[in-house]
């Protein structure tokens, strides 16, 4: 198929209606609104159920109960929407309901500002609600992949029962790229669960196997095979890597720059992508090569918070070199301010994180 | 008179009532029962829950539940109905669920005239946890967060959502209150949740009953003296009736 030019928050919603996706209900939020205003006619013209509804809160909850009877069901917001969506997440957990959610990152605090970052990491990839949970959380790098990781989340949501998030960025829903576009399908297998009014299929929730009542004992199996199957990561040059940088979405595309650059310079640097955040990647440190010398988490916030998913993938997989963290705020760092600090890194003027 | 033939699914033992003596939730609850056989939808209905007690409904649904968060259940309603558009769907809540925490999830699905019935148990207070005040307890009531009696001067003066709802949403297909402390308004509420239910079935648009319930554990009294506090105290307050019939809807 031709490829076209698209912007992101229009790809990602036209992704999810050829995934099979019947039920969007969301709330308008700069920066993603493009993908409520694209499905608001788009889903009509497809003949499925498109609602605006009056807060976050709401349709988080409309999303819900049309999962519970089977549909294939999105929404989108950005940080401070989801907040607001993230009771509804536990809730879902609860209840198992399978369900996509794009959150196209603002930065900040409160109302925060429209500039793009990654500051919403910790509430996303950790769970987002209250009870023990977490989503499947995708983090595309370009349009491209935020495409692909949309219009499959809907099978992965639906074989594991459970959230997915697909963690996009400001300027990632704003900027145009060429895409490809996949065909439309529609859920491979029919459901076995689902509320249909007969009162003899229902949710279907697993008894838990140990402990009565208790979520994550219910869903203890699923997560195992999540976290063994699901990682997803590209390695950049990192064969021989000394300077491991790691960095999701928008910034790793600096970061490739970085290790070119760094590389024609004599420094043996490599990239670590995540593609999945959660789960985190761990399989991609196991296979660095010993004697790596220090590891950069570069993220666009201010606290910096996947480093300490570095620290910890780095540990377990034997590897203990300091652990630093570019935390660059908003925006997107240049590629100069990688290298440089990489290079401050390598003259020991700054501090390690862990 | 015709012999009185209790629906299959109230006659099912796997099925607990689990609510207090006394209490007004469980005539509600049969009534619907009788309902749902009477217009053939015991294998086609829905019961979405709120939390508080109406979400001792889990155990005696006639056909699917869904629990809903609390005050969450009028949203989750309106996706429910649109992915199943012919399953008879009923938002089953109380009065902290539907006109406190989730005041915003009920106007706006009356607003958006979702074709969804809502049944609000209204009880003047939020039974579940003890009986803290609602927007529905009485001027100067006692309840364990008004313990000098409800100061409406203060706290707000008790809400009527069904006028409310009528008065406001030209639209709407059908908004009355009922109330179950004798055998004559039993029988008049089983009208109005009828008339209720098929407006939904005859996609005429939102439609809601609210109900006014004894509730003795947390009104501290016998039985007999809540009905009668229903009758002398409550009814001068919550005018029983159609506030909006069906076919008025413009």
């Amino acid at each position: 198929m031709a490829k076209e030019l698209l912007k992101g928050n229009v790809a990602a919603a036209e992704a999810a209606c050829r995934a099979g996706m019947n039920f969007f209900a969301g709330y308008p939020i700069t920066p993603s609104t493009e993908i409520l205003e694209y499905l608001s006619h788009r889903l009509p013209e497809l003949g499925r159920t498109f609602i605006q509804g009056e807060n976050e809160i709401a349709t988080i909850n409309m999303v819900m109960g049309a999962a519970a009877c089977g549909g294939r069901c999105l929404t989108a917001s950005s940080g401070p929407g989801i907040s607001l969506k993230a009771s509804g997440y536990s809730y879902a957990a609860e209840n198992c309901l399978p369900f996509v959610v794009i959150n196209v990152q603002r930065w900040g605090c409160g109302l925060g500002s429209l500039l793009s970052g990654q500051s919403d990491y910790f509430r996303d990839v950790k769970g987002g609600g209250h009870g023990d949970f977490h989503h499947i959380v995708y983090a595309p790098t370009d349009i491209q992949e935020l495409v692909d990781m949309t219009y499959n989340a809907f099978d992965i949501a639906e074989k594991y029962r459970c959230g997915v998030t697909i963690l996009s960025e400001a300027l990632l829903g704003q900027m145009m790229e060429s895409v490809e576009l996949p065909p439309f399908k529609e859920r491979e297998v029919p459901l076995d669960w689902g509320i249909d009014g007969t009162g003899k299929v229902g949710l279907k929730l697993t008894p838990p196997p140990k402990r009565s009542g208790d979520y994550f004992a219910r869903r203890e199996p699923a997560y195992i095979e999540i976290e063994a199957t699901l990682q997803q990561w590209d390695a950049v040059e990192t064969a021989d890597a000394e300077h491991v940088i790691v960095a999701f979405g928008l910034p790793s595309r600096v970061c490739r720059d970085a290790v070119k650059t760094l590389r024609a310079e004599g420094i043996k640097a490599g990239l670590i992508v995540p593609k999945t955040l959660c789960p985190y990647p761990f399989d991609a440190f196991k296979a660095l090569p010993e004697g790596v010398k220090s590891f950069l988490s570069v993220e666009t916030n201010h606290i910096g918070m996947m480093v300490e998913d570095v620290a910890l993938a780095s540990r377990k997989a034997k590897q203990f070199a300091p652990v630093y963290c570019m935390n660059y705020g908003p925006g997107i760092p240049r590629t100069t301010e990688v290298c440089a600090y990489v290079k401050n890194i390598i003259a020991g003027t700054v501090k390690e994180r862990f | 008179m015709a012999e009185y033939i209790a629906p299959k699914s109230l006659l099912d033992p796997s099925k607990k009532q689990t609510f207090c003596p006394g209490c007004g939730h469980g005539i509600v609850v049969r009534l619907l029962h009788e309902l749902i056989w009477e217009l053939g939808y015991e294998d086609n209905n829905c019961f979405i829950l709120g939390v508080g007690c109406s979400c001792h409904l889990c155990s005696m649904a006639c056909g699917d539940y869904y629990m809903a968060p609390h005050g969450r259940a009028s949203a989750a309603a309106t996706g429910a109905k649109r992915i199943r558009p012919d399953m008879l769907t009923i938002s089953y809540q109380g009065d902290g669920d539907a006109a406190v925490i989730g005041f915003s999830e009920t106007m706006n699905a009356a607003y958006r005239n979702e074709n969804i019935t809502l049944v609000m148990i209204n009880n003047t207070n939020f039974g579940m946890t003890g009986g803290q005040m609602s927007w529905t307890t009485m001027p100067g009531e006692v309840t364990a967060t008004s313990i000098n009696g409800r100061d409406c001067d203060k706290t707000g003066y008790p809400v009527h959502l069904p006028e409310m709802m009528a008065n406001s949403f030209s639209h709407i297909a059908y908004a009355a209150r009922g109330s179950v402390h004798d055998v004559k308004h039993i029988n008049e509420t089983k009208k109005y949740l009828k008339n209720a239910l098929e407006a939904q079935i005859h996609q005429e648009g939102y439609s809601m009953v609210e109900v006014l319930c004894q509730c003795p554990t947390n009104w501290h009294m016998s039985p007999v003296k809540a009905q009668e506090r229903i009758k002398n105290e409550l009814i001068p307050e919550y005018p029983l009736g159609e506030f909006k019939k069906r076919g008025e809807a413009k």
